[in-house]
């Protein structure tokens, strides 16, 4: 895993419009933004880190906690909000007692809504890291989530 | 992609079809241009459609399944990535063209029936099942007894102008869309035409802005153009971010080179030597693919300094955006390319004489982009002769919901609506009925039964109360509900309202609890709930209005777009919600009412203990009761029922 | 250029790109605003302004929108006070109903908004943002419950200060102001300056107040109560309490206090001399061992703290002199305590200051000993009208009174630290005094006054050429600094207020803190100096029988032990 300097160095210019792909990278290699990785980027950029804080609390792909083993993101889009997926959603909470944009305490699932994923023909849809689900049922979920459990007893 | 790529044909297409100063190449050049389109082949051809839809189909462990497949039996055949047909609901598509025959193209092709679709195809036997159509084309044979793609009810009801490379060529080769007419129009316009000549070209042509409120596109350019700066930029906003919208996606994934094309021409034409993509980070094949566009177009001379010897230098940026519906809205969009959160600005000043960094900026839709190449090729007359008086040319929706096939379609202005959800889209699933198309998105707004002669063009369908915003279109058949439609959009609102000013912040929030108040059942009747669900009743409408008249940006004059359309055409609905307490499509599930099959209960008495107001009354082993006036819905007996004894109306 | 345009169906003539509002205000027609400050660059956000232009479909908000050609207004239209009035209705709905018991009762521009939009009932309800109350800072408290999300603490500490403590935080209807990483107040870059709670509309950012413990203490006949009042309170609350606005109420001040109960009432001024010439000796030192230049002020608590995390490299350069109120505190509970008989234990000491960044420093660690506080409480002057109408003392019919023995006598200079560039004047007529033993031959230094965020002068004393700067506001004051660090060298001294103004206009004065209010106070402060004969702090009586009974020579050891400090870097995230 790069450090992080390996990441800033790629933007030789200091310059505010870098603030959002710098932090794209950050996230893209680490899962979450730190508060470390804030408090340098601030240095580099010459930013204070609440102006960063707060750009990164604005976007909705940036987290501050770091994603599951296995990172769940169910698509949230029209079509599968038409297809009934809130009955997924709640289902999905009710098995992992955790919430959108939150992780289980033991650290193994994590849960992401996300706008639509463009299978709209085959909701509702979501993905365990790069898997997909689609054509979801309320058994289905459960199935897929007992698997996962179990994959680790 | 990653590895370079060996432009065979590089100086034969510069010389031999850019430059190309008459109208008709030579024989040799044809024939060479054949085989670089693959419209002659010499050895069998496997196109695959790798896009975003696909791949959540599984297209990839298909894909190496072909190639497991070729190698086992030793053929020797070419596979080739495409993008999207914008079939996405048929997807796996994969096609397979044989030496001297057509294209055939295959449907829902998965690792269980691509080894018979593939033995059957090498052997002349065609799976009947799979089959999609089979491609026009005028040197090769065809199959027999296979329909034309073309004479489909999907296709034949379309105009595809932007979409018409689309699934058919390789969008990660700039030979391939230069052998097909690529890239023609911009060295056109470098060569040919001052900046100002094309912005009078698209002035001329009428071409509207397809992301907002269809303003003219060339006086957009126009004005950015006159205005004095030596730095100006344009922005393609290609972040889609409506929640329901997957055109941007699917046709960058497709065609990318006519992304840059139209961009490229349009820089040009604005005097911008600097143009970005705005492009959601999450799109990571789009983003991969433009990228190769870009580089393959720098390798070949069309970006970067001195295009084709013109003079003109043009450098394509990648902003990849981080998710916020509001950078739709074009001040919103600068703030976040300059690193900023992403807040609107009041207009005046508009980004045309004042945007980014505070330099003219034009910023346009990427199928408004896209349209123009097409301008530039086929000339003004032609394309004023597509379209309606005031609306030109065509629009692309990507459809989903309850259709037979959600996809990208695309149709000439003017096509009644129900000639696209009826004809192109196949009607609705399942033989259900047709209730009601959201167009737009979160900023858009519902149609009836009783629209659907109406005409897809900007002044129609603003007629109707709905703008033709973003390119989403649902349909919604007898299972749903419109109170949780609009209440869907308003909640996607109130997270995405950029917080700012207060209409947008506070309004979309109480729209939504007014509409969660009156889609389930007051808690108590004497209660303080049955007071908010009548006042926010009341307030709905006015909020509504409200909002459309002081909210900063767009996102919030059009936030109220879902309750204002269904409030003038789904009244009904939102009455029976309101004074019958029922939701006819069972979606609303908190104004459910429960009864007890007396035939069934065993008297467990679980129901009893868990009802949460004490609403189930009975003994052990008895038939139990639920007292209506208490209960408040919430179902959890419902869910506790180990004998299905409890039934929900 | 003048453009004619139609307002309410009336011709009036507006100035080619001026805003609407100014138009409307020029011409004596009122809208109401709430996102809205003198100076700043206008962002359309409250939408409280808009206006009625025909021709357009939607309201305009009159604050940003510029008059390019003519047009045709309405600004109270049926259709424009509906919507204002849904805008304060949707505000409320979402807004505690603790008027009553909110710190900026009867002083808040939202309650203020729904009187005059004759708001009488709650049509709109729903569920409010859960927010908890941030009291972690000694200064100020955040009540993000009341925050209306106008942004303007978040613009003050930004463009005015350079502090960047808040910023927006999230979206949507989660978006509210926070910290860097959310921390609470005590734990993030905030100096406690109190710019923001000044312009706040509501009461959503208040000081923390001691008033209980105040009057617990005046109940307590053990205790001997000792009040310091700041310079700057005398010519800061004369309208407040019914007299003359900017008129100086020393005297009467003194009496007023007295009523209230206190048993000592002492001018902070005194120590303000005390502190001018501390510092002034200690720059002679430094100018002559030519070391740590350019020596900065340390009476702003603010940018002592600003200092300590932003330039900690450079801390050596601040003066090591307390700033006046502490050292009011260490003299009283040490010289006083002692010529009094008093044992320092059974003093509570309490300072009045147009300031809640004084609060944070009575506070530090530096300013305790062997459990003794140097102050023990600080009131802003906000609290201090408080408590004067709780005692029920009409000013209006006292006569002046002194301060108390043995620290009642005070120079103009010591009066004049409470202004922009007042610190440097006092400290460049002393510093005269130490260096060539005679007096400055010009005393008035008018290039070190007026409201300017930057001055600079250079004052000759003896054969050398002194460079002074004097700043306020903080946005200056870092420009400043990135100047020397890159080597600007003909500076001497450097005065620093982090109020833009000085403590006139500081955080903790009461709120009608306008352009001409601060003017009519500082003019006061300078004509004071005009009239009295004692100009300079090493003339100032009591502080000679100070020096010469207790602490012996400037710097001496015990100078050194009791009216200095030192200072240390400090970890905050900036």
């Amino acid at each position: 895993m790069p450090d992080l300097d390996e990441i800033l160095e790629k933007y030789p210019f200091v310059q505010r419009d870098n603030l959002i792909p710098v932090l794209q990278d950050i996230q893209d290699e680490f899962g979450y933004l730190s508060e470390e990785a804030i408090v340098k980027v601030g240095k580099y950029l010459n930013l204070p880190t609440v102006k960063i804080y707060g750009l990164a609390t604005f976007y909705h792909h940036f987290r501050f906690i770091a994603k599951g083993k296995y990172h769940i993101k169910i698509c949230n889009g029209t079509s599968c909000h038409v297809n009934s997926n809130i009955l997924i959603i709640n289902e999905l909470e009710k098995k992992l007692g955790i919430k959108d944009e939150e992780i289980t305490k033991d650290g193994l699932f994590s849960l992401e809504e996300t706008t639509c994923m463009a299978a709209c023909g085959e909701g509702p849809v979501m993905a365990v890291n790069d898997k997909y689900f689609t054509n979801l049922t309320i058994e289905k979920v459960a199935e897929i989530i007992d698997s996962y459990k179990s994959m680790e007893e | 992609m990653s590895e370079k790529v060996n432009f065979k044909y590089k100086d034969f297409l510069i010389e031999n079809v850019l430059k190309l100063k008459s109208d008709k190449p030579e024989k040799e050049v044809v024939a060479q241009l054949n085989l670089i389109q693959r419209k002659t082949i010499d050895k069998p051809v496997i196109t695959v459609s790798i896009n975003s839809s696909s791949i959540i189909s599984g297209v990839q462990k298909l894909k190496t399944d072909i190639e497991e497949y070729l190698v086992d039996r030793n053929i020797d055949a070419e596979i080739i990535p495409v993008g999207s047909l914008g079939l996405s609901s048929l997807e796996p598509v994969i096609s397979i063209q044989l030496p001297g025959k057509t294209r055939l193209f295959y449907k829902k092709v998965l690792p269980e029936n691509v080894i018979s679709i593939l033995d059957g195809s090498f052997n002349n036997f065609i799976q009947e099942e799979n089959i999609l159509g089979q491609l026009k084309n005028d040197i090769q044979d065809a199959w027999e007894q296979v329909p034309f793609l073309d004479e489909l009810a999907y296709f034949q009801n379309q105009q595809r102008l932007i979409l018409k490379n689309c699934g058919f060529i390789n969008p990660e080769s700039i030979e391939e869309y230069i052998a097909s007419g690529g890239y023609k129009s911009f060295y056109k316009v470098i060569s040919k035409n001052t900046p100002e000549e094309v912005c009078d070209i698209i002035e001329k042509s009428m071409l509207r802005g397809r992301g907002g409120e269809g303003y003219l596109t060339g006086k957009k350019w126009k004005i950015a153009y006159k205005t004095p700066s030596d730095q100006k930029y344009l922005i393609c906003n290609a972040g889609e971010s409506d929640p329901g919208a997957f055109m941007e996606r699917l046709l960058i994934e497709s065609d990318p080179h006519k992304v840059v094309e139209g961009i490229a021409i349009s820089a040009y034409a604005i005097g911008v030597k600097k143009a970005y993509i705005y492009i959601e980070s999450e799109y990571d094949l789009a983003i991969e693919r433009v990228k190769n566009a870009i580089a393959q177009a720098k390798e070949f001379g069309l970006l970067g300094h001195d295009i084709l010897e013109s003079g003109y230098n043009l450098e394509i940026i990648i902003k990849k955006g981080a998710g916020a519906y509001v950078c739709g809205e074009e001040t919103a969009l600068i703030s976040s390319l300059e690193g900023k959160r992403g807040k609107p600005h009041s207009k005046p000043p508009y980004p045309a004489t004042k945007g980014l960094y505070n330099q003219p900026t034009v910023v346009n839709n990427i199928e408004t982009l896209v349209n123009v190449p097409i301008i530039i090729e086929k000339g003004i007359e032609w394309y004023k002769s597509v379209g309606t008086k005031d609306s030109k040319g065509t629009k692309v929706f990507s459809i989903s919901g309850k259709v037979e096939y959600t996809g990208l379609v695309e149709i000439e202005m003017g096509t009644k609506l129900r000639d696209v959800i009826f004809r192109v889209a196949g009607g609705i699933k399942n033989g259900k009925r047709f209730k009601a198309v959201h167009i737009g998105g979160p900023s858009g707004g519902s149609l009836t039964e009783k629209h659907l002669d109406t005409l897809i063009d900007y002044e129609s369908i603003m007629l109707t109360g709905v703008s033709l915003g973003s390119s989403g279109m649902v349909v919604l058949d007898e299972d749903n509900c419109i109170i949780d439609m609009v209440k869907y959009f308003m909640n996607f609102m109130q997270k995405e309202s950029c917080g700012i000013c207060i209409p947008c912040r506070e309004g979309t929030r109480r729209m939504h609890e007014i509409l969660e108040n009156i889609s389930k059942r007051p808690k108590d009747e004497n209660g303080h709930t049955t007071l908010q669900r009548f006042k926010g009743v009341m307030q709905l409408e006015s909020l509504a209005e409200v909002l459309k008249d002081t909210s900063m940006c767009g996102l919030g004059k059009k936030a109220s777009n879902p309750v204002l359309s269904t409030l003038k055409w789904f009244r009904d609905e939102y009455e029976e919600h309101i004074f019958e307490r029922n939701c006819e499509a069972g979606v609303c599930q908190e104004l459910r009412t429960f009864e007890i099959d007396v035939d069934v209960c065993n008297g467990c008495t679980l129901c009893a203990k868990k009802c949460p107001t004490g609403a189930i009354f009975g003994t052990v082993k008895n038939v139990h009761f639920i007292v209506q006036d208490k209960c408040i819905g919430c179902g959890i007996c419902f869910e506790t029922c180990k004998f299905s004894a409890i039934i929900s109306k | 250029m003048l453009i004619d345009i139609e307002v309410n169906n009336k011709k009036i003539q507006a100035k080619k790109g001026e805003t609407i509002l100014e138009t409307l205000n020029r011409n004596g027609i009122k809208v109401p605003t709430l996102c809205r400050m003198d100076g700043f660059t206008p962002t359309g956000a409250c939408r409280m302004c808009v206006v009625e232009a025909e021709g357009k479909s939607g309201l305009i908000p009159s604050c940003s929108y510029q008059i390019e050609e003519p047009i045709k207004i309405r600004t109270h239209s049926p259709r424009v006070i509906q919507a204002r009035k849904m805008l304060v209705e949707l505000l409320l709905s979402n807004h505690p109903d603790d008027c009553l018991y909110c710190a900026s009762n009867g002083n808040c521009q939202l309650q203020d908004l729904a009187v005059e939009l004759n708001i009488r009932e709650r049509r709109i309800s729903g569920e409010k943002t859960k927010a908890s109350l941030d009291q972690s800072s000694p200064g100020i408290v955040r009540d993000p419950a009341k925050c209306i999300l106008c942004g303007r603490c978040v613009r003050v500490c930004e463009e005015v200060m350079n502090v960047f403590t808040f910023d927006f935080y999230k979206r949507g209807n989660k978006t509210a102001i926070a910290t860097s990483m959310n921390k609470d107040l005590n734990f993030s870059n905030c100096i406690n300056c109190g710019q923001c709670l000044l312009v706040c509309p509501t009461g959503a950012l208040y000081e923390k107040t001691n008033l209980d413990i105040v009057q617990q203490m005046l109940n307590n006949t053990d205790v001997t109560v000792i009040a310091q009042y700041s310079p700057s309170i005398s010519v800061s609350i004369a309208d407040e309490l019914g007299l003359r606005s900017g008129k100086d109420i020393n005297g009467v001040l003194n009496a007023v206090l007295r009523r209230i109960g206190f048993n000592k009432v002492f001018d902070t001024s005194f120590a303000a001399d005390v502190a001018i010439f501390e510092q002034s000796a200690e720059l002679a030192d430094r100018i002559k061992n030519d070391e740590n230049l350019p020596m900065m002020s340390s009476c702003c608590p603010g940018w002592i703290k600003y200092m300590e995390q932003s330039h900690p490299d450079m801390i050596d350069h601040i003066s090591t002199t307390k700033s006046p109120q502490q050292i009011l505190g260490t003299l009283i509970k040490s010289y006083f305590a002692q010529r009094e008989d008093i044992s320092p234990e059974k003093i509570f000491s309490i300072s009045i200051m147009p300031c809640t960044a004084k609060k944070f420093e009575a506070q530090r660690e530096e300013m305790t000993h062997k459990g003794i506080s140097d102050i023990d409480v600080v009131l802003t002057t906000r609290e201090l009208l408080k408590l004067i109408k709780l005692y029920g003392v009409d000013a209006q019919s006292l006569d002046e009174e002194m301060p108390d023995i043995p620290f009642n006598t005070r120079s103009s200079a010591g009066k004049m630290v409470s202004v922009t560039g007042g610190v440097a004047e006092g400290v460049a007529r002393t510093l005269n005094y130490h260096l060539t033993g005679k007096e400055l031959p010009n005393i008035k230094i008018t290039k070190l006054r007026g409201f300017k965020d930057r001055k600079e002068v250079s004052v000759k004393i003896g054969k050398q050429e002194i460079g002074i700067a004097v700043v306020s506001g903080l946005k200056s004051a870092n420009k400043l600094i990135a100047e020397i660090r890159e080597g600007k060298s003909d500076i001497h001294f450097i005065e620093i207020m982090a109020c833009p103004g000085g403590c006139i206009n500081g955080g903790g004065q009461a709120f009608n803190n306008d352009e001409k209010t601060l003017k009519a106070r500082s003019k006061t402060i300078y004509d004071l100096d005009d009239k009295e004969a004692i100009n300079v702090a090493h003339k100032n009586s009591n502080l000679i029988s100070l020096y010469n009974e207790f602490l012996g020579e400037q710097l001496s050891e015990k100078c050194i032990k009791l009216l200095h400090t030192k200072y240390s870097k400090r970890d905050v995230l900036l």
